[in-house]
């Protein structure tokens, strides 16, 4: 760590065995950080044990808004490293890193013997004893001190967090411990912090952020556009969304049921959406694919629904507590038959509230499910984010309100939308069917019925290519110009974004495209985000490149397509992509489809 | 706006003609159910009659109701999804043997538990008639087909008692061939606070012909109210197999529904929102 330069950005890595509280330190720092007016973000690398096993607070802090972790870590504050080495491929160690690790430390692990930054072995253990406090509280002090925050400002939050939850009894002891690591810090910030200090402008600014998790984002985003009903299993890492909803949807008047599994969550939200109630799910891939039978139905049957896939790493249990965009698939084919619905992503903290709300909107307005893809990085992301308007999507569902005789369920209609008439409106009684059907949505196994009903099913999502494009605005996003660009999907944008505003610093320019909304597919829209384009980078966070292969089955895409891909749980940083860019100015046209990892 | 109340049990029927079998005693609920409904004067469209696959899935589309013909098993996550969404209304979930006690077992045991205020009719028939007369999960265990030579050589599921056993809250058993005391049992079902059973001896004359002897062997009114459930449980494994009648009903409280309480939503986002500041 060159110690003369305060940084505009620094990484921090957390590391202890499970319940030495790093998390909680990681936390108190990304608020002490929000409340001096910093952006930043906290992941977590946890095993799947339950208690204890390892767990790692990811910090990052910086003076611009972030979406994604740095390269490198600039400082490792290690509590001690037991099971360090199950998750130090996640944690790469910046050449310049500070470590600090307990005097008495055994077993370090081999790749920090060897780093080329600085090692200080401090009396941790023995400050915490000293003061009757925890290690985690000296690193809180001792790492507020390195991001230039005052004992005040850490033992406010440290109060706060106690208070909040009912144990004051700790609060002192917790602060002692912090100013003892404030104190051990001393050393370190002979020139000045290692974060350059926040203006008072930006501190102005505190007010007006946010700290919030991606999967509280979606929650606020389904809420906010009117949903009322909520069905789920927990299942990681999707679980702490329920958890979340569940003390305050009975506050607007809805209801969350915790079903016996998946297959009961998806078919008790087509029962209450059927009923008229806005609704959602929340699972992740091993719920996803017990759902696909049910999402199949409420194609069949036209019933809008929510699933909101959080996703991790799979096949199968997979790894369940880590990030991967593994389930694009899925999602895209989720059920069997000619199923069309609605796939989407959000791609950052902020944009979970919109898309969220956008998909609940789409999905009641075209009468289909939608799937909404998450991750666990985002998921389970604590980030700073810039208070927004709340998006103005809301859950519209075009509906009949009276019958003479005349109702057909599913009548064809140019749009495909049929109006829809819930039960308790007189005259239009019928009976919706998962089974094929006719206009009036009596079973049918005619030839006719079945192509009229395919293609209305399909008319209805493929219209979206001809909708104004004010409606459609929220998409996709374009960022930069220029004849090379990075195309994501999901949580992939973060390090995109950062890796175009790096290249243009050097001199190449470059553009990003976020798609938000990957089915039904925007063909022309997306070629004319293309325009001009010459060589594409694809960025994604999966083994067999799923994205890529996804663009090249429905879009005209440029000559040069380079698949820039790597499986989790080691992130996609800003680097990864800059290089990838950097190698698309340099390859010639018949060296196209490469894979760089 | 309702519309004007039927009073006949007739119009509570759709006029679809029915895809069952000749002597299916799925005829039998269907009259018992119309039966049910017609005198205690509910609105058609105040009714939705949701169902799973199999011979009795095809139900709710041969009532004048609402109906939802979903997936196999999946009767009762739906129904509870629309009790919990619109509470007003009155809400059956219908199945057979094999929809209710095999692939749909867990939500059975779990609507048990939960207790939404729906009721559940199963027309039990021992057999899978829609794919042609395979075991189910009520054969008997030397029930011999092509599937399985020897018969399933297991015992069969006891709905009433796995019911018990799961704690719902009103549990009984009818039979196809007697459809007004049938429907006597399902309206007092249906006025029943809370998750309902309704098991029904349901005869296939197609694929299991010797059921059509039932009609003689069934002994009406066998099952009596217990007073305790170790009393029911009791009485369902000591009363003959073609025992009908309402063996247990008790009080429970039911699981949170949406309420139509107009909330100020936006008031509402504005408060969370707050508890996002650092």
């Amino acid at each position: 760590m060159p110690k003369t330069t305060s940084r505009e950005t620094i990484s921090l890595a957390l590391t202890g065995s499970g319940g030495a509280g790093m998390l909680t330190a990681g936390d108190l720092l990304l608020r002490a950080a929000a409340r001096n007016g910093l952006y930043g973000l906290l992941t977590r690398s946890v095993g799947p044990q339950i208690r204890g096993g390892e767990s790692a607070a990811l910090l990052r802090i910086a003076h611009y808004p972030l979406e994604t972790h740095d390269d490198a870590f600039h400082v490792l504050f290690a509590a001690d490293w037991k099971n360090f080495d199950r998750f130090a491929g996640e944690i790469h160690l910046d050449e310049d890193v500070l470590v600090i690790m307990d005097e008495h430390a055994r077993e370090v692990p081999e790749t920090v013997e060897n780093t080329t930054g600085e090692v200080c072995r401090l009396p941790l253990q023995a400050t915490a004893k000293r003061t009757g406090g925890r290690v985690n509280m000296v690193g809180v002090g001792f790492l507020g001190r390195l991001l230039g925050m005052t004992p005040d400002e850490l033992a406010a939050v440290i109060r706060w967090f106690f208070s909040r939850k009912g144990r004051e009894r700790f609060i002192e002891s917790s602060i002692a411990a912090m100013k003892a690591g404030f104190d051990l810090a001393a050393p370190h910030v002979k020139t000045g912090a290692l974060l350059a200090p926040p203006s008072a402008k930006e501190r102005a600014a505190a007010k007006n952020r946010w700290l919030m998790s991606g999967n509280q984002a979606v929650a606020m985003g389904f809420l906010q556009a009117g949903g009322r009903f909520v069905a789920g299993y927990p299942i990681t890492p999707a679980t702490d969304m329920l958890e979340w909803l569940g003390p305050r949807l009975p506050k607007f008047g809805g209801a969350l049921v915790q079903a016996e599994d998946e297959l009961a969550a998806i078919n008790m939200v087509l029962g209450a959406s059927w009923g008229g109630v806005p609704a959602m799910t929340a699972t992740s891939g091993p719920g996803l694919s017990l759902m696909a039978e049910g999402i199949g139905l409420g194609v069949a049957a036209e019933i809008p629904a929510l699933i909101v896939d959080v996703q991790r790493i799979g096949p199968s249990t997979g790894i369940p507590t880590k990030s991967e965009q593994g389930d694009l698939n899925l999602a895209l084919h989720a059920a069997h038959g000619d199923a069309p619905h609605l796939v989407l992503a959000p791609d950052c903290v902020t944009d979970c509230i919109r898309t969220t709300a956008w998909a609940l909107h789409l999905a009641e307005k075209l009468q289909c499910p939608a799937i909404v893809l998450s991750d666990q990085k985002l998921g389970q992301m604590h980030s700073i984010i810039d208070a927004i308007n709340l998006p103005p999507w809301k859950a519209r569902r075009k509906l009949r309100e009276r019958c003479e005789g005349d109702y057909a369920r599913y009548r064809i209609t140019p749009d495909g939308v049929s109006p829809m008439a819930l039960p308790g409106v007189p005259g239009c009684m019928h009976t919706v069917d998962g089974l094929e059907h006719a206009e009036n949505a009596l079973p049918s196994s005619r030839v006719e019925d079945h192509a009229a009903q395919l293609d209305k099913r399909r008319r209805k999502l493929f219209r979206m290519e001809d909708w104004p494009d004010e409606e459609m605005a929220h998409w996709a996003e374009v960022q930069g110009g220029g004849e090379v660009a990075v195309l994501t999907w999901g949580s992939a944008a973060g390090p995109a974004r950062e890796a175009v505003r790096m290249a243009a610093e050097e001199g190449l320019h470059a553009r990003h495209i976020s798609m938000r909304l990957l089915f039904p597919p925007q063909k022309k829209r997306l070629s004319r985000l293309l325009d001009g384009v010459k060589r594409l980078v694809v960025v994604e966070q999966t083994h067999s490149g799923q994205f890529y292969h996804y663009l090249k089955s429905w879009f005209d895409l440029p000559e040069v397509v380079i698949s820039c891909r790597r499986p989790g749980p080691r992130p996609i940083t800003p680097r990864q992509v800059l290089r990838a860019l950097r190698e698309a100015c340099r390859i010639s046209e018949h060296e196209s489809e490469r894979v760089c990892q | 706006m309702t519309e004007q109340t039927p009073h006949k049990p007739a119009e509570y029927k759709s006029g679809v003609h029915p895809v069952w079998c000749p002597g299916c005693g799925d005829y039998g609920v269907l009259a018992a159910i119309t039966r049910a409904l017609a005198p205690m004067g509910l609105p058609r469209e105040k009714v939705a009659v949701v169902s799973g696959i199999g011979c009795s899935g095809r139900i709710p589309a041969y009532l004048a109701t609402y109906g939802f013909h979903g997936l196999h098993g999946r009767a009762l996550p739906v129904a509870t999804g629309l009790k919990l969404a619109r509470p007003e209304l009155t809400v059956i979930a219908a199945g057979g043997d094999g929809d209710i006690y095999s692939i749909g077992s867990a939500h059975f045991v779990h609507a048990c538990r939960r207790n939404p205020d729906i009721t559940l009719i199963v027309m039990d028939n021992r057999v899978y008639g829609m794919t042609k007369g395979q075991p189910s999960p009520t054969s008997e265990p030397d029930f011999a087909t092509p599937l399985q030579p020897e018969g399933p050589d297991m015992p069969p599921v006891n709905g009433p008692l796995l019911a018990l056993a799961s704690g719902a809250s009103f549990v009984a058993r009818g039979f196809s061939g007697h459809p007004d005391e049938l429907a006597d049992i399902i309206r007092a079902a249906i006025a029943h606070p809370g998750f309902a059973l309704v098991e029904v001896l349901s005869p296939c004359p197609t694929f299991r012909p010797e059921q059509t002897h039932w009609k003689r062997q069934v002994q009406a009114g066998a099952l009596q109210p217990a007073g305790s459930i170790g009393e029911a449980m009791a009485q369902v494994l000591a009363a003959p197999e073609l025992s009908t009648g309402i063996v247990w009903k008790a009080r429970r409280h039911l699981p949170h529904a949406v309420t139509e309480k107009p909330a100020d939503a936006e008031a509402l986002m504005q408060d969370l929102l707050a508890g996002f500041a650092p």
